[in-house]
């Protein structure tokens, strides 16, 4: 099976392709004797949407939280090769994953906002990481960096819980935005939601972009298509680990793939 | 042709069927009557035994070779003294074991024996706590029988069970809470100190508080270390020796009959009921409200 060995974007992109924040070279990954990425290399620049489309199953997933060492966590799991930020290997050993995440956030599949009021919610993030600013400024800051203060303003007492689930999610933005990252994970962050707040978390993804790198893995094409700058393809052989298929802009990856399982994945065909 | 083409009502096999299982809701009301009845008879049967001598002089007053003039007061002190000291000694301890064998601890088959003889330990009968209670702390560190003693020897007792109930409370704690809380860059004992516990704490006290409603009746262990003594006087020291309230009602139980002091033991059981149902009816309230915040 041939994969694609250059994970830069491809000819055409070379001019808007800009600054390589994350990049990852032969990265592999194991669940216990099951390999579930296998030799991953490709750079995500800087301020820009990468997505991570596939089938389930695919790996973009454990792709994504390899990023921030959220796969620490899960006991039995191997990780081989690297994953470089700001040039630095964030695998290494003199390196703290507490370090990586509060410059790398996530945002979940489910929304899971703490089952404390909004406010505290926001501050929790800033806080641990020892924050001595004005927090009830950078509470409003970050909600409306997530555009959610409207909403929320008359009443940050109010449990998180209480918001409706696109609501939940803008505010696990807002929280993940005031510990100060660079980049913003996102695993799938609409696919508890309805379309209209899809649309929402869609539009604030494109207004963050201009200051923050954002990664996010979708199930759903037409959203990669609206709101990623690049867009990645990946898929797994018979063996289950995940490869790297197509790598490109979003506009030529889908109205124009290299690859022909690239192209039965994004017209239906399969997965 | 006016048959239906289908038979809907029930025949045969079905109709066989469906009267066994109505007749299986009456075989298992029954057996829940067994031991609500049993219950409401022994209930009814101390009560109307012991009414009568519920007083606040029985409350009040020392223990006596006179029926009526005996009271509860030495050993309502004990108790309380030496349910206040287990809970000071069980609970840090019962609550770092948990934590640390659901969030900390390594994969290693040393810590799964460790969890598979906490099981073991809570279903040890209490006697054998009673012995270990008097080699150990009573001869050995020389405690005596005192209030710490009892403590201790309680302590030990409860620590397997509570660290059981904190241990699934632990667990019912979303993983995306610890999950959410990581990826904003706390550390591990940030996220289980702001999450973990908070989530936790009301299985946690309900487990505690049932451990202690335990050791509140508990007899044999105490009587074992030394505590079967007369006590006309009130505690002041962890070093007293001390008196419980169960024990009471054992040593009244068994004196002959017609001396009244069978009337004594079912006025304290009483007491001892009330006081287990406070702490059951408390467990349930702290339960509720943490889960409404």
């Amino acid at each position: 099976m041939r994969t694609v060995q250059h994970g830069r974007p491809q000819e055409g992109a070379a001019q808007d392709f800009g600054e390589t924040l994350i990049s990852l070279r032969d990265l592999n990954f194991w669940y216990g004797n099951k390999r579930a990425l296998a030799d991953v290399t490709m750079d995500f620049p800087i301020n820009r949407v990468t997505a991570l489309i596939g089938p389930s199953g695919c790996g973009k997933s454990t792709l994504l939280r390899c990023l921030n060492r959220m796969n620490d966590l899960i006991p039995g799991t191997r990780l081989a090769g690297e994953v470089t930020y700001h040039s630095q290997n964030i695998y290494a050993a003199d390196i703290d994953p507490v370090e990586v995440r509060r410059r790398i956030g996530m945002v979940f599949q489910k929304p899971n906002p703490f089952p404390k009021s909004i406010y505290d919610n926001v501050a929790f993030g800033a806080r641990v990481n020892g924050y001595d600013g004005d927090m009830d400024e950078l509470v409003e800051r970050s909600l409306k960096q997530a555009a959610l203060f409207d909403e929320v303003k008359d009443d940050l007492k109010k449990s998180g819980l209480a918001l409706s689930g696109g609501q939940q999610q803008r505010l696990c933005i807002a929280r993940a935005l005031a510990v100060g990252p660079d980049v913003i994970l996102m695993d799938e962050p609409c696919s508890a939601l309805d379309p209209i707040a899809t649309l929402k978390i869609e539009d604030l993804i494109r207004e963050l972009v201009k200051d923050f790198t954002i990664i996010i893995v979708t199930h759903n094409m037409q959203q990669a298509a609206r709101v990623s700058d690049f867009t990645a393809f990946m898929l797994s052989a018979e063996d289950g680990a995940g490869r790297l298929i197509e790598y490109g802009p979003a506009q030529r990856v889908f109205t124009n793939p290299e690859e022909q399982r690239t192209e039965d994945y994004i017209t239906g065909r399969f997965g | 042709m006016a048959v239906a083409p289908v038979k809907l009502q029930a025949t045969g096999r079905v109709a066989r069927r469906q009267a066994i299982s109505r007749g299986s809701r009456y075989v298992l009301l029954a057996a829940s009557l067994v031991g609500v009845g049993v219950l409401a008879y022994l209930a009814y049967d101390t009560f109307d035994s012991g009414a009568s001598r519920l007083t606040w002089d029985f409350l009040n007053n020392y223990p006596s070779r006179f029926a009526e003039r005996a009271g509860l007061r030495s050993s309502i002190l004990g108790s309380i003294w030496v349910l206040a000291a287990t809970v000071v000694l069980a609970f840090p301890v019962a609550i770092g074991t948990a934590i640390w064998i659901e969030e900390f601890a390594p994969k290693h088959w040393l810590v799964s024996i460790v969890k598979l003889n906490l099981a073991n330990l809570a279903g040890v009968p209490s006697i054998i706590y009673g012995i270990l209670g008097l080699a150990v702390f009573v001869r050995f560190y020389d405690l005596g029988p005192s209030i710490l003693a009892g403590a201790l020897t309680l302590a030990v007792m409860i620590i397997p069970m509570t660290v059981i109930a904190s241990q699934e409370a632990i667990r019912q704690v979303p993983q995306s809470l610890r999950d959410g809380s990581l990826a904003l860059g706390s550390t591990h004992w940030q996220t289980v100190r702001h999450h973990v516990l908070p989530q936790a704490m009301p299985g946690i006290m309900t487990g505690i508080i049932l451990a202690l409603s335990r050791a509140a009746g508990e007899t044999a262990a105490l009587i074992m270390i030394g505590a079967f003594t007369f006590i006309a006087w009130d505690n002041t020291s962890l070093f007293d020796d001390f008196t419980t309230v169960p024990i009471q009602i054992y040593n009244w139980s068994v004196r002959p009959s017609q001396q009244g002091f069978q009337v004594n033991a079912s006025a304290a059981i009483i007491v001892l009921m009330a006081a287990v149902l406070s702490l059951n009816l408390l467990a349930a309230v702290i339960r509720e409200r943490f889960r409404r915040e």
